[in-house]
């Protein structure tokens, strides 16, 4: 790629003692990325690049940052570039328009090393030659753009199949685990709950109109690997129904291997409901009634222990970081739908649809879904999405007094009839 | 802009790509059907499908920002030693799968020898998620990715070894918005100065009743300065969070004075366990002393240790911490514990002690 020709000979390469600082110890320095950019990249990466280090640098010495956001966009869509103008472009002239592209990665992240260089190659001639994988969002980072180029790089990656990810108040950029694709803990089909969501609400992700932000993240099983309670206004979380599936044999060669007083102290004592028991031949028993698919032992058990086979999902809502009112978790809404059949997944869809939509139309401007839900209670927004209470939601029933209840009657002739036609269908499924 | 067409090319929305097309095949073929698996070292993984096929997955360190010649050596690599297909971790860990155990070996070497760590599997310390920075960020106090290279400097010897009581997640987040998320160890900028404002530029370039909604503890208010329509602050009621700085880039909230880096414990994505946690303060106001940050790292070092020296196998650093108790963590670790450690947020009364359980 490197072409001395066209080459600036007088080129003044920016001092960056700050940065150099960062190259040295075993672990991959960023710095030496840029640095090479600079010296061996194509023509355009190169200048881009020594204004971008000049820069960097002055930010290390100063200790202040020297973006400013504004308004970039590509045809047809609202969303999807960070646009990014320097402060100090009169000294760093060549990096300062200095954007990114979001770009939605395939789900679960799996690439050949055939489609990386060819997202290379379109960001090497349209942009900075800079990618990160990933941004915390979860998407392809192609950092560094000028606003003329914009179009161009995205022409060229959406022609090979990529799309643009979301940013500001809009649906954003999702992730999922690996999931399905190697993982045996995984209690539902990732990538098709993952693609079928966001690809039937991708109006919202490109032309954002929501009040503020909505993500959606999908975790095959309660280890979550994409931090979705956390991070997740709709978190999509595997489980199962029924019992935890033992093979005693693979039990006995595991305790053989790792001794009984190391199972006692990690598989049992650590269960949170202490649901196992060892048995005096070496064999678990398993409370199933009282396990709460937590994952643990299955963790250190990998190969005696698996989750059951009546899988499906939880869905949590409302995680969130800081801003505005605190870190909320999402909350459990739904502890279980069942996950299989094209029925299901239309489910799934439309719940998640309709979820969205009520965030349009009651969230205030700038306020996540979980603290809507807070301002205006649990009750009423399961009154509004139609679903019914459930004692997965809470860790204890209410302490405060503080309610009227004089249709308390009339709520509990509700669960009662909802626990009988449970029983009935249960019967009739037998 | 000349070169651009009269007519634009309209977006083919495809939305998120189909993995299938990238997928190694033996994951592709055994999808939804795995059975168990294991982990023969540190770095790698060997997963068993029902079918009786085997993937082993060899997982690596990269800088995240990277540059398409460091790229274009993983995809050698991926191409030379194993067998064209890769996947990256949330924790931006490059994965490459290959279906022989004979590959092993040889792609370990290959990725050693090019200079990326290959670990970040199990009871190890993995790659430290962060954000964006000086580098990118519109609002940055500090540059993760400089935090983050001179830790996981130090932290090296624990990617590449599974010697941890469990994993050890750490996260970095160049501003309190976080956008670097909850982990056992948070390294995030926290401000101990309100805004200072630039009352000459309020009026042209912030949206005054959204600046004022945004503010948490309602300390924002409309005022006329030096005749002009501005925006004053309650510094009594400023709680420092910077929450005014992005929709009014005039209210500054970085400063030498007041851009610190607070050291936060024991956040849990998981549930294995316990139920997931948020992390919480162990220590704030060390110094932003870029570019090699040695407050930061001494602290998150010293927690390092007295963590892997102390915890149980299985425990992450929240439970260890619940088990020790808090007076134990701020003996062990050498900290301080001070009125600033006693939440007075909404629901802050659920973080006290309201039992007669002590530690001694």
């Amino acid at each position: 790629m490197k072409d001395d020709d066209v080459q600036d000979a007088d080129r003044k390469i920016h001092p960056t003692p700050q940065l150099d600082q960062l190259e040295d110890g075993p672990w991959p320095s960023f710095v030496t990325g840029l640095k090479r950019l600079r010296d061996e990249g194509a023509p355009n990466n190169q200048k881009m690049m020594n204004d971008l280090l000049g820069q960097l640098n002055h930010s290390y010495e100063n200790r202040t940052g020297y973006w400013k956001g504004g308004t970039v966009s590509v045809f047809g869509y609202g969303g999807g570039i960070i646009p990014r103008f320097s402060e100090v472009a009169d000294k760093f002239p060549e990096s300062k328009e200095f954007h990114t592209l979001r770009v939605m990665p395939p789900a679960g992240y799996h690439y050949t090393t055939d489609i990386l260089r060819q997202l290379c190659d379109i960001w090497e001639r349209h942009g900075s030659g800079l990618v990160a994988f990933h941004g915390q969002s979860g998407d392809i980072m192609f950092q560094g753009c000028t606003s003329e180029n914009t179009q161009k790089a995205f022409d060229e990656f959406n022609e090979i199949g990529f799309d643009l990810g979301g940013a500001g108040p809009a649906l954003r950029t999702s992730m999922s685990c690996v999931g399905h694709a190697r993982c045996e803990q995984s209690c539902y089909d990732e990538v098709r709950a993952h693609r079928s969501i966001i690809n039937k609400l991708l109006d919202e992700m490109h032309r954002p109109a929501l009040p503020y932000k909505f993500k959606f993240k999908f975790s095959g099983c309660a280890n979550d690997c994409v931090n979705a309670i956390h991070r997740a206004d709709f978190a999509v979380i595997g489980t199962w129904r029924d019992d935890i599936k033992i093979d005693q044999e693979k039990v006995k060669e595991h305790i053989k291997e790792k001794g009984r007083r190391y199972t006692t102290d990690t598989v049992l004592k650590m269960c949170p409901t202490r649901a196992i028991s060892l048995n005096d031949d070496d064999t678990l028993e398993i409370d199933n009634k009282s396990c709460v698919r937590c994952m643990h032992c299955i963790n250190v058990m990998t190969k005696a222990l698996s989750p059951g086979d009546d899988r499906g999902v939880s869905i949590m809502i409302g995680g969130k970081r800081a801003l505005k009112i605190g870190d909320l978790m999402g909350i459990m809404i739904k502890p279980f739908m069942k996950l299989e059949t094209d029925e299901d997944f239309e489910e799934l869809e439309d719940f998640a649809e309709r979820v969205v939509e009520f965030f349009a139309d009651n969230a205030l401007e700038h306020e996540r879904v979980g603290e809507t839900i807070d301002r205006i209670g649990l009750p009423a927004f399961l009154e509004a999405l139609e679903i019914d209470v459930d004692p997965n939601m809470v860790n204890h029933p209410r302490t405060s007094c503080y309610v009227r209840t004089d249709d308390f009657d009339e709520e509990a002739a509700k669960w009662f009839e909802r626990k009988a036609a449970e029983k009935s269908a249960g019967a009739a499924a037998e | 802009m000349k070169d651009q067409v009269d007519t634009p090319r309209k977006p083919d929305e495809v939305g998120v790509p189909d993995p299938f097309q990238y997928m190694h095949p033996v994951m592709k073929a055994n999808y939804g059907n795995w059975d168990w698996h294991e982990r023969p070292r540190a770095g790698v993984l060997r997963h068993v499908a029902k079918s009786g096929d085997v993937i082993y997955t060899v997982r690596a360190g990269t800088q995240r920002q990277m540059d398409v010649f460091t790229i274009r050596t993983l995809c050698d690599i991926g191409d030379r030693y194993a067998d064209g297909h890769v996947r990256f971790t949330t924790r931006s860990n490059i994965e490459f799968m290959v279906a022989e155990e004979a590959k092993v070996a040889p792609l370990i070497s290959a990725l050693e020898l090019a200079g990326f760590p290959v670990g970040g599997t199990g009871a190890s310390v993995s790659m430290i998620s962060h954000t964006q920075g000086w580098l990118h960020c519109d609002i940055p106090g500090t540059d993760a990715s400089g935090v983050v290279k001179g830790m996981m400097d130090m932290l090296h010897k624990e990617f590449v070894q599974e010697k941890m009581p469990n994993r050890l997640r750490i996260t970095t987040s160049c501003c309190q918005i976080n956008c670097g998320g909850q982990g056992d160890i948070a390294v995030n900028v926290q401000y101990t100065k309100p805004p200072k404002i630039n009352h000459d530029l309020v009026a042209n370039v912030c949206e005054r009743p959204a600046v004022v909604a945004r503010c948490p503890v309602a300390a924002i208010r409309p005022a006329m300065v030096n005749g002009k329509p501005s925006l004053e602050v309650d510094e009594k009621k400023c709680v420092c969070c910077g929450a005014c700085y992005p929709p009014c880039p005039p209210m500054q909230i970085n400063g030498e004075d007041s851009t610190k880096i607070a050291v936060w414990v024991g956040g849990k994505h998981s549930n294995a366990r316990s139920k997931p946690t948020f992390h919480k303060l162990a220590v704030a106001n060390l110094p932003n002393n870029a570019p090699h940050w040695p407050e930061v790292k001494e602290v998150v070092g010293r927690i390092v240790e007295a963590y892997k020296s102390d915890a149980q196998h299985w425990e992450r650093m929240g439970e260890w911490i619940e088990r020790i108790g808090w007076k134990r963590f701020f003996e062990m670790t050498e900290l301080a514990f001070t009125k600033h450690h006693l939440d007075t947020w909404t629901g802050a009364r659920g973080s006290m002690n309201m039992s007669a359980h002590v530690h001694f």
